[in-house]
């Protein structure tokens, strides 16, 4: 019994022109490409032609071998890079995003580090507290407001990078391997929490990841990319019934069919 | 074994995750203030004592005429007495409140310097030379200038003391901020910090460390510098100060007044060491978790 629905797509970059463009997306990308270096001497475009719409709500899987520009996508739509062509287009307020690194400043407090992202917001100091009281509870971490940073296991660092980033309130949470640090055990744990907070919470996810089965177990959508230049493969909607865990026989089945196609693109590098 | 069949609750989540929690939670043994005490205050105790056992000996052998080597119980009578005549007390007033209007001028200018250098690409390229340059410079050279230009006035010692600890303060926090991990950048962007709240909520306090560093050592080299212009400068307008005293020690060619002299510089240099800047170094590493902050 497979539960599993693939439904491949042709390659998501000739679509330019059939996305609409009227209908609001919590994140959209148009002909996007980002090259570095300057003028004089052009490396080959990091990413090329890149479109992709996240509907609201909806939770996308980035997948993609090193070297695939997955990183530099999440920092044009965060606003920290700007595309050499094309658009990009978000709504909701400026995208949160989260790093392999917790990245939790050292000198505050897991409760100030919320705090502060409520305070950059403009939030008065007399609604802050129990704001971050409320987002400490929701990644569990309640009572956790005085404890230092370094004071903290891997995993409890990166559930306060998540209440931070659910703080910024931004309808987009962009997330860069956010898990690829932290222990196996600790991972699968985490990949519930997330999944029941994105629930709760109703944001778009944009999470990027270089883990097949973390994209299987995950997304709604799994998009593909190849390197060098970056661009969109392949993508499958997944419709796993019921519950989904990293060892769930559905997961493991669409990762099997991923994982072939991702290792014929990393195959044409040779 | 179908899929189907798994259902995760929240409860299931948070009970998962308090175990864990839990398991990775480490035993911090802290060390108590006794035993930081034991480790720390003794063995300077220690060789302090050596010291004077070392000075005692050395004079008993009498390797140098008694007005030229006084005897540790000399010195000490002589600074009783400094203190007993009130001259101890004036000399201490007079240079503590110079080097805190000077220290703090200092810092005023050495952090703008600091985050100019720090930002502005010119600036750095135009002034960053300079600035180390100055920190290699003895500030006692700037002496004879600061009293041709500013005559023996308060204004001439504040100028040698400027020169002797701005650009150890702004070279501190420039290297502090080289140090800022270019993620917290990114975040601070991410979070909406930007221009000068972006310096003051991310910046600042990412490089604070290093800063604290070029504090320390500005307040050293504000001290030095304000007791070499001291040494030179005296009028009225100045008034009395440790450096001065330990002048007139020498003018009375009385070696113990000098020796008292030298032993106050020395104490005052140490306590703000060990009362403003070991304490607050000791808070900053224990808050971030840097080694080091058992010492």
């Amino acid at each position: 019994m497979t539960a599993v629905s693939l439904t491949p797509v042709e390659p998501v970059y000739a679509t330019t022109g059939t996305l609409d463009r009227t209908a609001p997306a919590a994140v959209r990308l148009e002909r996007v490409t980002k090259v570095f270096g300057s003028d004089g001497q052009r490396p080959p475009p990091v990413l090329e032609e890149i479109n992709l719409r996240v509907e609201p709500g909806e939770f996308v899987c980035l997948l993609g071998a090193s070297g695939c520009g997955k990183s530099t996508l999440l920092n044009l739509v965060a606003g920290l890079e700007q595309p050499t062509a094309g658009t990009i287009e978000v709504t909701g307020g400026q995208p949160a995003l989260m790093f392999q690194e917790p990245a939790l400043f050292p000198w505050l407090t897991a409760g100030q580090n919320i705090d502060l992202a409520l305070k950059l917001r403009g939030v008065g100091r007399s609604d802050r507290r129990s704001r971050v009281e409320e987002l400490l509870g929701l990644v569990h971490l309640a009572g956790a407001y005085n404890k230092r940073p370094h004071q903290l296991s891997g995993g409890m660092r990166q559930r306060v990078a998540l209440a931070r980033s659910l703080a910024q309130d931004g309808d987009v949470l962009l997330m860069d391997e956010p898990f690829a640090a932290l222990d196996a055990i600790t991972r699968d744990v985490l990949h519930d929490e997330l999944v029941r907070v994105w629930r709760e919470t109703g944001k778009s996810v944009l999470f990027v990841t270089h883990n097949v089965r973390e994209a299987a177990r995950l997304g709604q959508r799994v998009v593909l990319m190849s390197s060098r230049p970056g661009r969109f493969v392949r993508q499958w909607v997944v419709d796993i019934k019921g519950e989904r865990r990293i060892e769930s026989r559905g997961v493991a089945e669409l990762a099997v069919e991923i994982t072939e196609d991702l290792r014929r693109e990393i195959r044409r590098h040779g | 074994m179908a899929d189907t069949n798994i259902v995760t609750t929240a409860e299931d989540v948070r009970s998962l995750e308090a175990g864990l929690d839990a398991l990775e939670t480490k035993y911090v043994v802290r060390t108590g203030p006794w035993l930081r005490i034991r480790r720390s205050v003794l063995p300077p105790i220690v060789t302090f004592l050596l010291f004077l056992g070392v000075w005692e000996i050395v004079y008993r052998l009498e390797l140098k005429p008694p007005y030229a080597l006084p005897s540790p119980a000399d010195t000490w009578l002589q600074i009783q007495d400094l203190f007993a005549s009130g001259l101890a007390q004036a000399a201490l007033w007079g240079s503590l409140q110079h080097a805190f209007v000077g220290f703090a001028a200092s810092i005023v200018i050495g952090t703008v310097l600091g985050v100019l250098m720090a930002r502005v690409r010119v600036v750095r390229a135009g002034l960053g030379p300079f600035v180390s340059g100055l920190q290699v410079l003895p500030s006692v050279a700037w002496v004879p200038a600061a009293i041709i230009w500013f005559g023996l006035s308060d204004a001439a010692i504040y100028a040698v003391v400027l020169l002797g600890a701005v650009p150890s303060i702004a070279n501190g926090l420039l290297a502090g901020i080289d140090h800022v991990p270019p993620l917290y950048y990114r975040v601070g962007h991410v979070l909406g910090a930007r221009g000068l709240t972006a310096v003051r909520l991310v910046v600042l306090p990412a490089a604070f460390p290093g800063y604290l560093a070029g504090l320390k050592q500005g307040w050293a080299f504000s001290w030095r510098s304000l007791m070499a212009a001291e040494l030179i400068a005296h009028s009225p307008e100045i008034g009395p100060g440790l450096g001065f005293l330990l002048d007139q020690g020498r003018e009375l060619n009385d070696m113990a007044w000098v020796f008292a002299g030298i032993l106050l510089i020395l104490a005052v240099g140490l306590a703000v060491e060990l009362l403003v800047f070991a304490p607050l170094e000791r808070r900053v590493l224990q808050q971030r978790g840097l080694s080091g902050a058992d010492r």
